[in-house]
Protein backbone atom coordinates (compact mmCIF):
# COMPACT_ATOMS: atom_id res chain seq x y z
CA UNK A 1 0.00 0.00 0.00
CA UNK A 2 1.46 3.40 -0.51
CA UNK A 3 1.95 5.35 2.26
CA UNK A 4 -0.35 8.38 0.74
CA UNK A 5 -3.17 5.86 1.17
CA UNK A 6 -2.12 4.89 4.46
CA UNK A 7 -2.18 8.18 6.07
CA UNK A 8 -5.68 8.69 4.49
CA UNK A 9 -6.53 6.39 7.97
CA UNK A 10 -4.56 7.62 10.30
CA UNK A 11 -5.04 11.24 12.25
CA UNK A 12 -1.54 13.13 12.20
CA UNK A 13 0.82 15.43 9.71
CA UNK A 14 3.69 14.75 7.24
CA UNK A 15 6.53 16.50 8.76
CA UNK A 16 8.62 15.31 5.76
CA UNK A 17 9.12 13.61 2.76
CA UNK A 18 6.41 14.85 0.99
CA UNK A 19 7.43 13.75 -2.19
CA UNK A 20 7.67 10.86 -1.14
CA UNK A 21 3.98 9.38 -0.74
CA UNK A 22 3.72 7.46 -3.22
CA UNK A 23 6.39 4.78 -1.58
CA UNK A 24 5.08 1.20 -1.17
CA UNK A 25 5.22 -0.20 2.20
CA UNK A 26 4.14 -3.83 3.38
CA UNK A 27 4.92 -3.95 6.59
CA UNK A 28 5.47 -1.87 9.64
CA UNK A 29 7.58 -2.08 13.50
CA UNK A 30 7.09 -0.54 16.47
CA UNK A 31 10.45 0.32 18.97
CA UNK A 32 12.17 2.86 20.94
CA UNK A 33 15.64 1.16 21.44
CA UNK A 34 17.97 1.70 18.18
CA UNK A 35 19.64 -1.32 18.36
CA UNK A 36 16.25 -3.85 18.17
CA UNK A 37 14.88 -1.46 15.15
CA UNK A 38 18.38 -2.27 13.67
CA UNK A 39 18.14 -5.81 14.05
CA UNK A 40 14.43 -6.31 13.21
CA UNK A 41 13.17 -2.81 11.39
CA UNK A 42 11.55 -3.74 8.39
CA UNK A 43 13.28 -2.87 4.90
CA UNK A 44 10.76 -0.52 2.80
CA UNK A 45 8.65 -0.51 5.44
CA UNK A 46 7.14 1.65 8.13
CA UNK A 47 8.63 2.73 11.62
CA UNK A 48 6.67 3.90 15.12
CA UNK A 49 9.25 5.58 17.55
CA UNK A 50 8.92 8.04 20.51
CA UNK A 51 12.31 8.96 19.88
CA UNK A 52 12.97 11.47 18.06
CA UNK A 53 16.42 12.98 17.90
CA UNK A 54 18.67 12.98 14.66
CA UNK A 55 20.11 9.76 15.29
CA UNK A 56 16.27 8.26 14.07
CA UNK A 57 17.22 9.22 10.68
CA UNK A 58 20.50 7.13 10.50
CA UNK A 59 18.61 4.20 11.91
CA UNK A 60 15.61 4.69 9.57
CA UNK A 61 18.43 5.49 6.15
CA UNK A 62 20.16 2.38 7.57
CA UNK A 63 17.93 -0.14 7.82
CA UNK A 64 16.20 0.99 4.44
CA UNK A 65 12.87 2.43 6.57
CA UNK A 66 11.09 4.30 4.28
CA UNK A 67 8.52 6.31 6.56
CA UNK A 68 8.74 7.07 10.58
CA UNK A 69 5.56 7.83 12.46
CA UNK A 70 6.01 9.64 15.69
CA UNK A 71 2.82 9.19 18.15
CA UNK A 72 0.88 10.93 20.52
CA UNK A 73 2.23 14.51 19.20
CA UNK A 74 5.84 14.31 20.59
CA UNK A 75 7.76 17.32 19.20
CA UNK A 76 10.01 16.52 16.74
CA UNK A 77 13.29 18.22 17.00
CA UNK A 78 14.20 20.66 14.05
CA UNK A 79 17.74 18.85 13.40
CA UNK A 80 15.46 15.56 12.81
CA UNK A 81 13.23 16.82 10.34
CA UNK A 82 16.03 18.60 8.87
CA UNK A 83 18.10 15.27 8.40
CA UNK A 84 14.75 13.52 7.23
CA UNK A 85 14.59 15.58 4.20
CA UNK A 86 18.07 15.21 3.55
CA UNK A 87 17.66 11.51 3.74
CA UNK A 88 14.25 11.51 2.04
CA UNK A 89 12.75 9.74 5.16
CA UNK A 90 8.90 10.01 5.52
CA UNK A 91 8.32 11.92 8.98
CA UNK A 92 4.61 11.55 10.08
CA UNK A 93 3.20 13.21 13.50
CA UNK A 94 0.37 11.64 15.12
CA UNK A 95 -2.10 12.56 18.04
CA UNK A 96 -2.41 9.11 18.37
CA UNK A 97 -0.17 6.22 20.75
CA UNK A 98 1.81 3.87 19.48
CA UNK A 99 -0.92 1.08 20.17
CA UNK A 100 -3.46 2.66 18.32
CA UNK A 101 -1.37 3.49 15.41
CA UNK A 102 -0.07 0.29 15.28
CA UNK A 103 -3.67 -1.54 15.43
CA UNK A 104 -5.12 1.11 12.64
CA UNK A 105 -2.08 -0.04 10.23
CA UNK A 106 -2.87 -3.94 10.84
CA UNK A 107 -6.70 -3.14 10.30
CA UNK A 108 -6.17 -2.27 6.70
CA UNK A 109 -3.59 -4.80 6.39
CA UNK A 110 -0.24 -3.42 7.08
CA UNK A 111 1.60 -6.51 7.84
CA UNK A 112 -0.58 -8.85 7.94
CA UNK A 113 1.34 -11.06 5.39
CA UNK A 114 5.04 -11.79 6.53
CA UNK B 1 46.50 -10.95 16.16
CA UNK B 2 44.50 -9.48 13.20
CA UNK B 3 44.66 -10.44 9.17
CA UNK B 4 45.01 -7.61 7.12
CA UNK B 5 43.93 -7.06 3.85
CA UNK B 6 46.44 -7.94 1.03
CA UNK B 7 47.81 -4.49 0.38
CA UNK B 8 48.20 -5.60 -3.32
CA UNK B 9 44.43 -6.51 -3.29
CA UNK B 10 43.49 -3.12 -1.61
CA UNK B 11 40.83 -1.50 -3.84
CA UNK B 12 39.96 1.66 -1.60
CA UNK B 13 40.34 2.73 1.98
CA UNK B 14 38.49 4.94 3.72
CA UNK B 15 38.89 5.74 7.57
CA UNK B 16 36.27 8.07 9.53
CA UNK B 17 37.04 9.84 12.64
CA UNK B 18 34.75 9.38 15.54
CA UNK B 19 34.38 11.77 18.38
CA UNK B 20 33.29 10.56 22.07
CA UNK B 21 29.96 11.68 23.22
CA UNK B 22 28.66 13.42 20.42
CA UNK B 23 25.32 11.87 19.54
CA UNK B 24 24.23 14.79 16.69
CA UNK B 25 27.43 13.32 14.56
CA UNK B 26 26.68 9.78 15.22
CA UNK B 27 25.78 7.36 12.83
CA UNK B 28 27.49 9.95 9.82
CA UNK B 29 30.40 7.30 9.21
CA UNK B 30 28.31 4.76 8.66
CA UNK B 31 25.47 6.70 6.76
CA UNK B 32 28.81 7.73 4.33
CA UNK B 33 30.11 4.31 4.44
CA UNK B 34 26.92 3.17 3.29
CA UNK B 35 26.45 6.05 0.20
CA UNK B 36 30.20 4.80 -0.84
CA UNK B 37 29.43 1.17 -1.29
CA UNK B 38 26.14 2.01 -3.10
CA UNK B 39 27.78 3.84 -5.29
CA UNK B 40 30.96 1.10 -6.01
CA UNK B 41 27.79 -0.72 -6.80
CA UNK B 42 28.25 -3.46 -4.20
CA UNK B 43 25.38 -5.96 -4.18
CA UNK B 44 22.47 -4.42 -2.01
CA UNK B 45 22.45 -7.05 0.79
CA UNK B 46 25.80 -6.52 1.94
CA UNK B 47 25.79 -2.95 1.63
CA UNK B 48 22.54 -3.14 4.18
CA UNK B 49 25.08 -5.45 6.29
CA UNK B 50 28.01 -3.57 6.79
CA UNK B 51 26.04 -0.39 7.31
CA UNK B 52 24.16 -1.86 10.41
CA UNK B 53 27.69 -3.73 11.52
CA UNK B 54 29.34 0.21 10.64
CA UNK B 55 26.81 1.87 12.76
CA UNK B 56 26.53 -0.36 15.67
CA UNK B 57 30.47 0.01 15.92
CA UNK B 58 30.67 3.73 15.77
CA UNK B 59 28.00 4.35 18.36
CA UNK B 60 29.66 1.91 20.47
CA UNK B 61 32.74 4.26 20.12
CA UNK B 62 30.22 7.22 20.57
CA UNK B 63 28.45 6.06 23.70
CA UNK B 64 31.07 3.92 25.62
CA UNK B 65 34.92 4.73 24.38
CA UNK B 66 36.71 7.66 24.38
CA UNK B 67 36.74 8.23 20.76
CA UNK B 68 38.54 6.31 18.15
CA UNK B 69 39.02 5.96 14.11
CA UNK B 70 37.18 3.63 12.02
CA UNK B 71 38.65 1.67 8.87
CA UNK B 72 37.10 0.48 5.92
CA UNK B 73 38.79 -1.30 3.75
CA UNK B 74 37.88 -2.94 0.13
CA UNK B 75 39.16 -5.49 -1.89
CA UNK B 76 37.62 -7.17 -4.75
CA UNK B 77 37.26 -10.52 -2.72
CA UNK B 78 35.79 -8.70 0.60
CA UNK B 79 35.06 -5.51 3.16
CA UNK B 80 36.54 -5.20 6.22
CA UNK B 81 35.71 -2.59 8.86
CA UNK B 82 37.82 -1.91 11.70
CA UNK B 83 37.31 0.12 14.61
CA UNK B 84 40.00 1.29 16.80
CA UNK B 85 39.51 3.39 20.05
CA UNK B 86 41.49 4.84 22.76
CA UNK B 87 39.82 3.27 25.89
CA UNK B 88 38.77 2.82 28.33
CA UNK B 89 38.54 -1.17 26.88
CA UNK B 90 36.10 -3.88 27.49
CA UNK B 91 36.40 -6.19 30.74
CA UNK B 92 35.08 -8.72 29.60
CA UNK B 93 34.27 -9.63 25.94
CA UNK B 94 32.26 -12.70 26.62
CA UNK B 95 29.63 -10.68 28.75
CA UNK B 96 29.83 -7.64 26.23
CA UNK B 97 29.14 -9.82 23.95
CA UNK B 98 25.48 -11.12 24.79
CA UNK B 99 22.46 -10.09 23.77
CA UNK B 100 21.23 -7.91 26.50
CA UNK B 101 23.96 -6.64 28.47
CA UNK B 102 24.99 -2.97 28.50
CA UNK B 103 27.10 -0.43 30.49
CA UNK B 104 25.36 2.42 29.04
CA UNK B 105 24.61 5.55 30.88
CA UNK B 106 20.68 6.77 31.81
CA UNK B 107 21.45 9.28 28.89
CA UNK B 108 22.09 6.95 26.14
CA UNK B 109 19.37 4.97 27.30
CA UNK B 110 17.12 7.69 27.04
CA UNK B 111 17.43 8.55 23.59
CA UNK B 112 17.02 4.56 23.00
CA UNK B 113 20.64 3.12 22.96
CA UNK B 114 21.84 0.29 25.59
CA UNK B 115 19.63 -2.03 24.72
CA UNK B 116 23.20 -4.77 24.63
CA UNK B 117 22.37 -5.65 21.05
CA UNK B 118 25.22 -3.52 19.12
CA UNK B 119 28.02 -6.10 19.00
CA UNK B 120 25.43 -9.08 18.43
CA UNK B 121 23.64 -7.42 15.87
CA UNK B 122 27.63 -6.65 14.10
CA UNK B 123 28.51 -10.38 14.49
CA UNK B 124 24.90 -11.42 13.41
CA UNK B 125 25.95 -9.43 9.89
CA UNK B 126 29.73 -10.23 9.54
CA UNK B 127 31.20 -13.29 8.01
CA UNK B 128 33.60 -12.97 10.82
CA UNK B 129 34.04 -11.03 14.06
CA UNK B 130 37.63 -10.22 15.43
CA UNK B 131 37.40 -8.64 18.88
CA UNK B 132 40.15 -7.83 21.55
CA UNK B 133 40.13 -5.30 24.16
CA UNK B 134 42.76 -4.22 26.81
CA UNK B 135 41.20 -2.15 30.09
CA UNK B 136 42.80 0.89 30.10
CA UNK B 137 44.15 0.70 26.22
CA UNK B 138 41.38 0.59 24.28
CA UNK B 139 39.30 -1.91 21.75
CA UNK B 140 39.97 -3.54 18.54
CA UNK B 141 36.89 -4.88 16.23
CA UNK B 142 37.35 -6.40 12.90
CA UNK B 143 34.72 -7.48 10.61
CA UNK B 144 34.40 -9.28 7.49
CA UNK B 145 32.09 -9.16 4.65
CA UNK B 146 32.96 -11.82 1.87
CA UNK B 147 32.29 -10.54 -1.48
N1 LIG C 1 34.19 0.46 22.00
C1 LIG C 1 33.83 0.09 23.25
N2 LIG C 1 34.54 0.55 24.31
C2 LIG C 1 34.20 0.19 25.57
N3 LIG C 1 33.17 -0.63 25.87
C3 LIG C 1 32.45 -1.12 24.85
C4 LIG C 1 32.73 -0.78 23.49
N4 LIG C 1 31.85 -1.42 22.71
C5 LIG C 1 31.05 -2.13 23.52
N5 LIG C 1 31.40 -1.96 24.82
C6 LIG C 1 30.78 -2.60 26.00
O1 LIG C 1 30.02 -3.70 25.58
C7 LIG C 1 28.64 -3.55 25.98
C8 LIG C 1 27.72 -4.18 24.96
O2 LIG C 1 27.82 -3.48 23.72
P1 LIG C 1 26.57 -3.54 22.71
O3 LIG C 1 26.90 -2.71 21.55
O4 LIG C 1 26.21 -4.95 22.46
O5 LIG C 1 25.39 -2.90 23.58
P2 LIG C 1 25.16 -1.37 23.99
O6 LIG C 1 26.05 -0.50 23.18
O7 LIG C 1 25.29 -1.25 25.45
O8 LIG C 1 23.65 -1.15 23.59
P3 LIG C 1 23.07 -1.03 22.08
O9 LIG C 1 24.21 -1.29 21.14
O10 LIG C 1 22.02 -2.06 21.99
O11 LIG C 1 22.54 0.36 21.96
C9 LIG C 1 28.48 -2.06 26.17
O12 LIG C 1 27.41 -1.73 27.04
C10 LIG C 1 29.83 -1.68 26.76
O13 LIG C 1 29.90 -2.02 28.12
MG1 LIG D 1 26.15 -0.70 21.11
Amino acid sequence: MKINEIIKNIPGKVIAGEEFLDKEVKTAYCGDLLSRVMAHGPQDGIWITVQTHTNIIAVATLVEIACIIVPEDIPIEANTIEKAIEEKIVLISSPLPAFQLAGKLYEIGIGKEQ
Amino acid sequence: MTESANNEDLVMVQTYEIEAGNFTLAGEAASNIKKLLRQLGIDAKIVRKVSIAAYEAELNMVIHSLGGIMRLEITPKEIVLKARDDGPGIEDIELAMQEGYSTATELARELGFGAGMGLPNIKRCSDKLHLQSKLGQGTYLEARFFL
